[in-house]
């Protein structure tokens, strides 16, 4: 049998077709483009409210979202399940099958190996898939050439848990397993990484378990800031008043090494710090897709981005949001990844239906807890202003110092998790 | 003419978007779904301390955003936020949440509560908290289908103090028995 010329096409990919060099040997179109197709890299905070809100605000356009995983794992309130607070990790997983039914978004279950945007087209395990415009929520990857030692392997023993999931049950279980009067290490790198408040509340969970189940041990926490990176005054008020004992918290400690077998860090090839349970949070970047691409900036680390669409710099027509982009102000939180992926979704309409573009607005709320009972938050809002995102000038803030506000705190931050797992998962 | 132009292009990708000096201020979508991470798509609240804004009525949005602005009203997180934005801002935010749809939420109710709330529900609110909440007087918000705890969660707030009831409402909730006012939020919650 004879392919005809469309068939043919279809073989070898349209995208590569319609840029006019038939490449033999690309996989093949997964599925062929329509008039009007964004192509969506990632389904957690960013990716899945940029698929959602694109189809929300125009129909017309096809939007295909290509995640790894077939569910996906909050790092929200994963810290709360490393405490023991929370049983297990299902309130934080969704599926994707009610967002791509209730949107019509096209959910492809695949790794994207490679992005051509010349020809528009990514690369995924299971194909190509060509796009007129590309969103990329890809989240971080970790900067291993710079923590010496911590490979694959001593991830198995030293866990990160930075990203949720099989990480976060290994790092619960060696707690669950450490003897009383043991010492838990944690490691946090220099700023900016991902959830600038994270690492103080791992610490604050971690003490809750300690306190709580092994009152003998302590938790010393290595930071390479030369001070707390959010909410500091909180943060060292909370520890004070419940964990006095408990956490040693130590400033400008910058960890370059780990040995997983002598279960040792490294601070500066100065000074070992060994533990019974030894938590690295690692230096970070974009996620490699997006390095790989190109879309990182002058720091090799994070993505320029234009404030309003958040189209990169550094390649038209495609659009990073979430973590691995540089948005200015806004911090890298999941609070901040879903209100980017509105912005980038309404100006993705505009620019696609040859509409003027409108100026950003955007919000970031994280609380982190202190206790199981007591949290704080840090909020703002932003704006766009002279090409940079900025905070709302006298908007914003944190959490009133004296915790009179706490216990309300705690309560509403679990409706939080349960508004936006559920905007992301319906 | 210009518009036409400029529009070809963006969409053609002819013209870089850095070139693009102007763009319109924040449209009252833009505006709006940013509160939705808290607050729900289109401001249907999944969580059950955390009110709906869907169908809230207009009024009450703005008069709600402008107290948590001031500080006349308490709240945990709303003032700071409330800050970030210009009375015009917030006027077009309230909009935008008055017109989405009511959200319908599964909540649990007392059936024997919600029957006891609509005997008593007429005479003594339904002068400002008209259709059976569907509706609000004036800047009185809509409590039809409105999450229960966070409903219990402010009428607890309006009988400390540290909510200030408008005086009228205090003239009618003051002599009410706890059991009553309890019952009436069930009656509210159950409304769609
Ligand atoms: C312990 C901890 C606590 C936190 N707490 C909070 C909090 O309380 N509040 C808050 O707002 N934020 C919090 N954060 C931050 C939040 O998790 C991140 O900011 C958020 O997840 C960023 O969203 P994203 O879309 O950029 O990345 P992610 O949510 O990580 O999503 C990226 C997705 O892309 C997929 N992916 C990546 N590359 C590929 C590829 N090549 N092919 C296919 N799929 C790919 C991944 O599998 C993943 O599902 C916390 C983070 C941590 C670590
Ligand atoms: C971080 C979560 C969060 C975000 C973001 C948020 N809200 Fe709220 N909202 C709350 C909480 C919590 C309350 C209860 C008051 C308090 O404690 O702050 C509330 C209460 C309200 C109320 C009062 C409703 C009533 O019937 O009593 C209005 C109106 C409101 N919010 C509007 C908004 C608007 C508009 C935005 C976006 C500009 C927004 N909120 C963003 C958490 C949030
Ligand atoms: C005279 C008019 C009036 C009457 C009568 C009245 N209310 Fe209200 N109610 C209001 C107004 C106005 C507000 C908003 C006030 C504010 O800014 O705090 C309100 C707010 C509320 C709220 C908070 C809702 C929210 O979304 O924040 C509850 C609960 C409530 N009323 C219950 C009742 C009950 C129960 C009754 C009857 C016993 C009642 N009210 C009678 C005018 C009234």
């Amino acid at each position: 049998m004879t392919l005809d010329r469309r068939s043919f096409l279809k073989l070898v990919g349209a995208g590569a077709g319609a840029a006019g060099l038939p490449m033999i040997g690309r996989a093949a179109e997964l599925m062929p483009k329509g008039a009007k197709r964004v192509v969506v890299v990632g389904g957690g905070y960013g990716g899945t409210i940029a698929a959602k809100y694109i189809r929300m605000m125009d129909k017309s356009i096809e939007v295909v979202m290509i995640e790894r995983n077939d569910h996906f794992i909050s790092c929200p309130f994963s810290n709360l399940y490393i405490g023991g607070i929370l049983k297990d990790l299902s309130p934080l997983t969704i599926k994707y099958d009610k967002l791509a039914a209730n949107h019509g978004i096209k959910v492809v279950q695949a790794e994207v190996t490679a992005i051509d945007p010349a020809a528009k087209v990514v690369t995924t395990s299971k194909g190509t898939v060509s796009y007129d415009r590309l969103v990329l929520s890809p989240g971080i990857d970790f900067r291993l050439e710079d923590m010496k030692g911590y490979d694959a392997a001593a991830m198995e023993i030293m866990p990160h848990a930075w990203k949720a999931g099989p990480q976060t049950v290994l790092l619960r279980k060696q707690l669950e397993a450490m003897k009383d009067g043991g010492t838990v290490v944690l490691s946090v790198p220099l700023s900016p990484f991902r959830c600038p408040p994270g690492p103080y509340e791992r610490t604050s969970m971690i003490a809750h378990y300690l306190k709580a189940h092994k009152p003998k041990s302590k938790i010393v926490v290595l930071d390479a800031n030369p001070a707390i990176a959010s909410k500091g005054p909180l943060f060292t008020k909370g520890w004070k008043d419940n964990y006095a004992g408990i956490i040693d918290y130590r400033p400008a400690k910058k960890v370059t090494e780990v040995d997983a077998g002598k279960m040792t860090v490294l601070i500066e090839g100065l000074e070992d710090v060994k533990g019974d349970v030894v938590n690295v949070i690692p230096p970070q970047r974009a996620g490699q897709i997006a390095v790989a691409a190109g879309l990182v900036g002058d720091d090799k680390n994070w993505c320029p981005v234009n404030p309003n669409t958040f189209e990169s710099t550094k390649q038209a027509g495609i659009h990073v949001i979430g973590d691995a982009s540089n948005a200015g102000a806004m911090p890298k939180s999941g609070y901040s990844a879903n209100s980017e992926a509105k912005i980038c979704a309404t100006n993705i309409v505009a620019l696609m239906n040859g509409k003027e573009l409108t100026d950003m607005s955007g919000i970031n709320t994280c609380y982190s807890y202190i206790t199981d009972k007591e949290a704080v938050s840090v909020a703002a809002v932003y704006a766009a202003k002279d090409g940079k995102i900025v905070a709302v000038p006298n908007s914003g803030g944190v959490s009133p110092a004296d915790f009179s506000a706490a216990k309300m705190e705690a309560i509403f931050a679990e409706s939080w998790l349960k508004n936006i797992l559920t905007e992301m998962s319906t | 003419m210009m518009m036409k132009w400029k529009g070809w292009a963006l969409a053609t990708g002819v013209l870089a978007i850095s070139a693009l000096a102007q763009a319109a201020p924040p449209s009252a979508a833009m505006l709006s779904n940013a509160c939705a991470g808290c607050h729900g798509t289109n401001g249907g609240s999944a969580g059950p301390t955390m009110p709906s804004l869907a169908s809230q009525s207009k009024e009450a949005i703005e008069v709600a955003m402008k107290k948590f602005k001031s500080g006349e009203r308490a709240s945990t997180v709303m003032g700071r936020l409330a800050k970030g934005y210009s009375d015009g801002e917030i006027k077009a935010i309230a909009e935008f949440f008055s017109k989405q749809k009511l959200h319908v939420t599964a909540q649990a109710v007392d059936a024997g509560k919600v029957k006891k709330g609509a005997s008593l529900q007429e005479s003594n609110c339904g002068r400002c908290h008209i259709e059976d909440g569907k509706e609000g007087k004036d800047d009185t918000p809509v409590m039809a289908s409105q999450w229960l705890p966070y409903m219990q969660m402010q009428m607890a707030d309006y009988l400390s103090g540290k909510r200030k009831m408008p005086e009228k409402m205090k003239e009618k909730v003051d002599p009410m028995s706890k059991e009553d006012l309890e019952a009436l939020l069930h009656f509210y919650a159950s409304v769609k």
